[in-house]
């Protein structure tokens, strides 16, 4: 299945913006960061199609999964 | 008793009378300071129906009992009147340098009643004040009056607050700058001050602020310089990126408005990312007073640099406007910096004018050939320079998103709440901060209960942004808690990092009181009231708590919050019983009695 990855942030120091993986049925969030060298605990937002989702979220064909680390303001 | 100086700067303006009176102490127990003590002083002291624009309108200038001591991010001061946009309560919070400096001269406050005959400024060195004529400086932008009087001044230390020519030709979009770059932005407090032919006030202060439990202090400032840098967001990501780094964030969650709300996702949002900011425009972080923060910006574009822009505005002259130049939303901030207006209302203003354009009310020929649509970056620009002097067409977006859009017979097409403009947040898509928005007592404000903390940012927990489970409770205790923040003089950025007890400690220690958390919050449950006591008296009602038409009825029609509306109906009942208000939004007579208002 095709998923669309997007880093923000520091996430994508030595990473990407934006990224179109190849992924196995059954991946879920943890199995996208890991790779990555992202860990669990530095993800602050992780939205999956626009809405809440955690590292053990299920993947699906065709989602966008956006990443961020702490960040905020007003 | 520490951080109260217990001295306030009375000046009639009128009769050019300069007097000081003792703090009511009484009061600041209850009020605390900033926001709260000014708010309540108002209320007593100035008739429900003065026009806001006559001499009759009083303005405070209102530091917080933490101003000026060792707090982190105890720079900040509140501009307090009644706003000429809405009539309410105006308390417009500014940070930089010229608040510290204030209470360093030895006052609280600066009271500003009456008008002068002629434009002038006032300079004060510590218990010496004087009312100096200005008309070497009127008509002056906020950058050349600056340098203008500190050269006057004679005094590189001293700082500088001053309106630009939006305040002097009354623009109810006019902000009052210190220190250069820094804005009590909202409710059009600029005119007020313009409509008193005050220009500026020049302050120097030789004194210090005292704390009253100096080894308490270190603790508790220890423990609160820790937990700011420990968290993630004061600690990283606002340093890193500056506020602008929401622009993703908002956008990713299906909430970030773009042509004026008629669309909530930006597929170029990338273009005008913090991200983007940070790596092609920023020159150096800029910090406040006593700050460990420094989310300020000082960034470079095409042919100059200055401060900012901030996510706010980064938002109101961008893709609420259809633009994406960057280089053309720098202009347009350094715009409102210089000439003295609320980047926030200014650009939303222009997408509210650029709307009635598309849908043919506003007629080519009131233009001046000068283009007005979406996506216009050229456009945008000249006309934010002509809201700033009021020329043409541009006279009617100085008067507001709300009252431009009421003189083309379609009010409803301003995106704003009690006439003042909302900020970059679709509610359609997050239920709890469009609560606050329709109960904010000033108006469309996203700093008067920021629940995009826990509703996007998981901050102090994760609450689901469509739910309504709880969220008038949260407004409830968000809108108070702000509210004590604003009266103490210290950013609300802390809050990132900072609970209420870490608030009660400090201001504990600055003044040798006891409050409890309790209390302490009680204190902002009590200033909330005051406000809207303000807002009933002036004839608002539970039809002014609301918001646009268009966030109530017709859904997001594309990207991640797709097909939602706010569902304000749902939510008002149980937040007026939350409050002790009845069915009427009207506190009750045992409510008041148990603030002791």
């Amino acid at each position: 299945m095709r998923v669309t990855i997007k880093l923000f942030a520091t996430f994508r120091d030595g990473r990407f913006k934006v990224e179109e993986q190849d992924l196995s049925e059954g991946t879920c969030v943890l199995d996208v960061i890991q790779p990555l060298n992202i860990q669990a605990e530095e993800l602050a937002i992780c939205l999956l199609n626009g809405k809440d989702a955690n590292e053990h979220t299920v993947l699906n064909d065709g989602d966008t999964l956006a990443l961020f680390p702490p960040v905020g303001g007003g | 008793m520490g951080g109260y100086t217990g001295k306030v700067l009375r000046i009639n303006l009128t009769e050019g009378k300069i007097s000081t009176e003792p703090l009511n102490m009484e009061l600041a127990k209850k009020y605390l300071s900033g926001r709260g003590l000014a708010g309540k002083m108002f209320f007593d002291e100035v008739a429900a129906d003065v026009d806001a624009l006559s001499p009759e309108n009083t303005m405070y200038i209102a530091t917080g009992v933490l101003t000026g001591t060792n707090a982190p991010t105890s720079g900040r001061f509140m501009v307090v009147t009644k706003s000429p946009l809405n009539g309410v309560i105006a308390s417009s919070n500014s940070g930089g340098y010229w608040g510290a400096q204030l209470k360093f001269a030895g006052y609280d406050m600066v009271i500003l009643e009456g008008k002068a005959a002629k434009p002038v400024y006032i300079a004060i060195t510590d218990d010496k004040v004087e009312i100096k004529d200005a008309a070497n400086v009127w008509g002056k932008d906020v950058y050349a009056t600056t340098e203008a009087l500190k050269a006057e001044f004679g005094d590189d230390k001293a700082k500088v607050l001053t309106i630009g020519p939006a305040g002097e030709t009354l623009s109810l979009n006019a902000a009052i700058m210190n220190d250069l770059f820094r804005a009590a932005g909202r409710s059009g407090v600029g005119a007020v001050m313009g409509s008193k032919n005050l220009k500026a006030i020049v302050v120097r202060g030789t004194g210090k602020v005292v704390n009253a439990n100096p080894d308490e202090m270190k603790n508790v400032l220890s423990a609160a310089l820790g937990k700011i840098k420990e968290n993630g967001v004061t600690g990283a990501g606002l340093p890193t990126y500056g506020t602008a780094v929401l622009v993703n964030i908002i956008n990713e969650s299906g909430i970030f408005p773009v042509n004026n709300f008629q669309e909530s996702y930006d597929a170029n949002a990338e273009t005008v990312s913090g991200e983007t900011m940070t790596a092609n425009h920023l020159i150096k972080k800029d910090a406040c007073y006593r700050c460990p923060i420094a989310c300020g910006r000082y960034s470079k574009w095409e042919g100059g640099q200055g401060a900012g822009p901030e996510y706010e505005a980064v938002w109101s002259f961008g893709p609420d406007c259809g633009v994406h130049d960057y280089d053309a939303i720098h202009v347009a901030n350094d715009l409102c910096n210089k000439l003295g207006m609320d980047s926030i209302s200014a650009g939303c203003t222009i997408a509210t004018a650029m709307e009635l354009v598309q849908k043919g009310y506003v007629k080519p020929e009131e233009l001046e050939g000068i283009p007005l649509e979406f996506g216009d970056a050229k456009g945008m620009v000249e006309w934010t320079r002509k809201m700033a002097y009021g020329e043409g067409f541009g006279a009617k977006l100085a008067q507001g998103s709300y009252r431009l859009a009421e003189s083309y017979g379609h009010p409803e097409l301003s995106m704003s709440v009690k006439k003042l403009d909302i900020p970059a947040y679709d509610p359609r898509g997050i239920q709890g901060h469009g609560l606050q928005y329709a109960t904010s007592n000033r108006g469309g404000c996203h700093v008067r209960g920021y629940m995009v903390s826990p509703e996007i940012l998981g901050l102090p927990q994760k609450l689901d942004k469509d739910s309504l489970e709880g969220k008038t409770t949260w407004v409830k205790i968000f809108q108070d808690l702000t509210a004590v923040i604003d009266s103490i003089g210290m950013c609300l950025f802390t809050s990132f990092a900072l609970g209420l007890s870490d608030y009660t400690a400090i201001v504990n220690a600055v003044t040798g009181f006891n409050y409890t958390d309790a209390e302490l919050l009680a204190c902002g449950d009590r200033i909330y009231n005051v406000e809207r006591l303000q807002n009933l008296r002036i004839g608002m009602t539970t039809a002014d708590d609301t918001l646009p038409p268009r966030l109530l009825n017709d859904p997001i029609p594309a990207g991640p919050s797709k097909g939602s509306v706010h569902r304000l109906p749902e939510l008002l009942p149980a937040y007026y019983a939350e409050r002790g208000w009845d069915a009427a939004g009207v506190p009750t007579a045992e409510t008041l009695k148990n603030l002791g208002v």
